[in-house]
């Protein structure tokens, strides 16, 4: 019997427009921030893999999963991330618009946390969320602590870096046990939790797909609202705490040099002041 | 054709000219040597008279049970004209260069300072063998010079003593022509390796001949520039190189010939005078452009020391998509239909087949995933460079469109990040690796009307079944495991790489002169980009007329009387 759509689960996907993995950062002029003007910019690779997962959860547990949902918090070119993730195979999408120049002053981790957290509560009008799975951190910032947060908001327990997902039911409901695989400096830690929750995915959890080409077409015609800070009623609330001083390079590495013997490398060290 | 890994996604390997065990170079040093006893010492101008002869005096070919296996069909005899090295040249040599890290020799130098010392035979391998590890020379001597001077004094001291010069870049070759046949003096540009000065205005580069390419690139990525010259080989090969062999490459659809883009050249003459052309003048119509000579002469003619090269801007903006077709005439109307689409954008468009997909599926060094849920006979790969994302991909979406709707492509997928760019790309750049990992590759580079490209691959897998000799994945023990073809369909340039288990002359006997004469037929030219080198230094008459051959060979004359410069090799008919 096909269960009700009372009980199906609904995922939602945080995923964040960051500078591509592969491109060399530079600082910017002001020596504030890392330069952004004309660098290539794409899908923060944890939040891939993010996507990924829950279309595989689709995948496996069919009628289960009702819908997928993708929200991005950033300037209006966020939905460039949005429809990728649309390619992949999400539902629908929601962007929550920043205007540019904030972008450059950036939310930090609370306050998008709280800004997910209205996005679910306005979610919740339409269908409960129930699994929100999202990237352990951004490859900007790598501050590792939206999803730790949000979860704290919400009060929904947390499975962070996350390397593998399973539904102990056959055909998981709302309220199904999950048992989770995590990475942890010790190896790996297997954590048990009842829905909802927060996944935080790392590395090992997946790899993601290509978006094909079939897809592409089909997520031109997906459904993708729009919100502000206003109609979260958090212009406020996700006002950023923390200003940034200074960004600069790390110091050029230094040749090094080859000593003869073992003498040498003392008298060298005792030079440099580390002996 | 070679092509660097991270944590996060898998990227092909760049293929560095890592040397390859040894081993093989024992048994074609013995047939050498004893064709050199037979051979009688011939004046300069019947060298190619020499040659013609040597080649009744083939080795007794060899069974296919041993090991080694020896390419006989095409081996020249070493010419007395030559002289050989004595501990003198050596002394002398190592007085004209900066210190004992410039000479790398088997013979103990006389005359010169004691910090120069010989090193083991095998430190001289990665100069004596090719990166296929299919040619190998025997020099005794590696010359590292540091400066256009040091180079100068090194040729003109072998133009007196008659000593046979070998001029070595990175070593990428796949024609056997950076690589000694016999003892022929190795003078590698790999010291020169400074960039002298670089335009941001207009974007001219001066550097030196031994610089790598990808160094080069990365450099001018820095202000907004690129190279205009992309290959799997870019790890590891030079820019002297590349323009000495014209090398073509991922990026010829947009940028064009060397021959276009190198503004001047400073070269070492085989006397040993220089020639001063590095200008880096845009129009310069004063007299015969003699650097044009130089650019694809292989390093018969002189020795590049400096290159003055335009660079164009490196576009902001770069899209690649994968496509899978099921017919070759569906690759050809795909053709069609980009360059309508998105003709002012693309930057390359590569095609490669199933079988080399395959190959690359099991062969290659870091594994590359397969984009598509299933296999498909022909593979399309293109790429779009422009200044403005959101233009570019606009044009993209109506290609994409377009080419779904009209049912040409059966599957397809865009890379979404750079990532995905590279994995992308090294599905198509990984082939020759992955072809040289499963077995001994016999590599053809032709350039045909696109429209008969594919009928040779057809046809050159028929000849092989109708001799009972290939198999895929040699699953039958027969000696040919895979026939790969691919390529710059964009260019008209095919690649086909044939696979066997080893550089077996039986195997050679089916593809040769069968393969040449099918491209000749269709007015084709049996290199494409590759060059001639050794391995097709009798077969230019395939391609070009007898008066253009003997100009070409008058040419020579004018340039290295002695013949001193690179021997047995480019043309010898």
């Amino acid at each position: 019997m096909r269960p009700s759509l009372v009980n199906q689960i609904r995922v939602l996907v945080p995923i964040k427009r960051t500078i591509d993995y592969a491109v060399k950062v530079r600082p910017a002029k002001d020596g504030k921030s890392i330069e952004t003007a004309g660098v290539k910019m794409s899908m923060n690779p944890f939040d891939e893999i993010a996507v990924e997962e829950a279309v595989r959860l689709r995948e496996k547990y069919k009628e289960a999963i009702t819908k997928i949902t993708v929200v991005s918090v950033g300037p209006p070119k966020s939905a460039d991330v949005i429809r990728t993730a649309l390619a992949m195979g999400a539902d629908d999408g929601i962007i929550v618009e920043v205007p540019e120049k904030t972008f450059a002053d950036p939310l930090e981790p609370l306050g998008i946390s709280k800004i997910l957290q209205e996005v679910v509560k306005k979610a919740a009008e339409e269908e409960e969320v129930d699994l929100i799975i999202m990237g352990k951190q951004a490859i900007d910032d790598d501050a590792s602590q939206t999803g730790q947060m949000l979860a704290g908001l919400l009060n929904w327990p947390q499975a962070t870096y996350a390397s593998k997902l399973e539904f102990l039911d056959d055909k998981p409901t709302k309220g199904s046990v999950a048992q989770v695989t995590r990475e942890i400096d010790g190896g790996l830690g297997i954590v048990k939790t009842k829905l909802p929750f927060i996944l935080t995915t790392d590395l090992r959890l997946n790899e993601p797909r290509y978006a094909s080409l079939p897809n592409i077409m089909k997520a031109k015609k997906k459904p993708m609202k729009k919100y502000t800070l206003k109609d979260l009623g958090l212009e406020e609330g996700a006002k950023p705490r923390l200003e940034t001083l200074k960004v600069e390079e790390p110091p050029k590495r230094q040749g090094g040099a080859k000593v003869a013997d073992v003498d040498e490398l003392i008298s060298k060290l005792q030079e440099a002041g580390r002996i | 054709m070679f092509s660097a890994s991270r944590s996060l996604a898998s990227k092909a390997t760049c293929l560095k000219a890592t040397p390859l065990p040894v081993g093989r170079s024992l048994t074609r040093g013995l047939i050498t040597r004893a064709k050199a006893e037979l051979a009688v010492a011939a004046p300069p101008s019947r060298l190619a008279t020499c040659q013609r002869i040597s080649l009744g005096n083939r080795a007794p070919s060899i069974p296919s049970s041993s090991k080694t296996q020896v390419r006989t069909l095409a081996t020249p005899v070493r010419s007395n004209h030559y002289a050989k090295l004595t501990p003198a040249d050596v002394g002398e040599f190592c007085k004209m260069l900066s210190g004992p890290s410039s000479v790398l020799t088997t013979i103990q130098p006389e005359g010169a300072d004691p910090s120069f010392r010989t090193v083991d035979p095998s430190e001289l391998d990665t100069f004596n063998h090719d990166w296929m590890n299919k040619y190998h020379g025997k020099s005794q001597l590696v010359l590292k010079p540091k400066t256009t001077e040091e180079v100068s004094k090194i040729m003109r001291y072998c133009n007196e003593k008659n000593l046979a010069v070998v001029p070595q870049g990175g070593n990428t070759g796949l024609v056997g022509g950076g690589v000694p046949v016999f003892d022929e003096v190795i003078v590698t540009l790999a010291g020169l390796n400074k960039i002298r000065s670089f335009d941001e205005v207009a974007g001219t580069l001066v550097c030196d001949a031994g610089c790598v390419l990808e160094a080069l690139d990365n450099h001018v990525a820095e202000k907004g520039y690129m190279m205009p010259l992309d290959l799997g080989a870019k790890g590891s090969c030079h820019i002297g190189g590349n323009v000495a062999t014209n090398a073509g490459g991922l990026r010829y659809l947009r940028y064009g010939s060397l021959h276009g883009n190198v503004l001047g050249l400073e070269v070492v003459l085989p006397d040993g005078r220089i020639l001063e052309n590095l200008s880096t003048l845009r129009k310069d119509n004063t007299g015969f452009d003699l650097k044009q000579l130089f650019i694809g002469s292989e390093g018969t003619i002189g020795l590049i020391t400096g290159v003055s090269i335009i660079t164009p801007r490196r576009s902001s903006a770069m899209n690649v998509a994968v496509f899978a077709l099921e017919t070759y005439e569906d690759v050809q109307k795909v053709f069609t239909q980009v360059k309508t689409h998105c003709g002012e954008i693309l930057s390359a468009f590569e095609f490669f087949d199933q079988e080399s997909f395959d190959v690359v599926q099991k062969h290659a060094t870091a594994h590359v995933r397969d984009p598509f849920e299933a296999r498909h006979p022909f593979y399309v790969l293109i790429e779009t460079s422009g200044s403005n994302k959101d233009h570019d991909d606009e044009k993209l979406q109506v290609l994409l469109e377009d080419l779904m709707e009209s049912g040409l492509i059966s599957d397809g997928v865009l890379a979404q990040d750079e990532t995905q760019v590279q994995a992308l790309w090294s599905l198509r750049e990984s082939v020759p690796e992955a072809a040289g990992k499963m077995g001994k590759v016999f590599k053809y580079d032709l350039s045909m009307p696109v429209s008969k490209m594919y009928d040779l691959v057809r046809d050159m897998r028929k000849r092989f079944e109708d001799h009972s000799i290939y198999s895929r994945d040699f699953d039958q023990g027969k000696p040919v495991g895979a026939v790969c073809g691919y390529g710059h369909i964009g260019d008209g340039n095919l690649h086909i790489n044939i696979v066997a288990n080893s550089y077996d002359p039986e195997v050679e006997k089916v593809i040769e002169p069968f393969i040449y004469e099918w491209t000749s037929n269709v007015k084709g030219s049996i290199s494409a980009e590759h060059g001639l080198g050794l391995m097709k230094a009798q077969k230019i008459g395939y391609s070009k007329d007898p008066t253009s051959i003997e100009f070409m060979k008058k040419i020579k004359d004018l340039f290295d009387p002695k013949k001193i410069l690179n021997p047995y090799k480019y043309i010898q008919v």
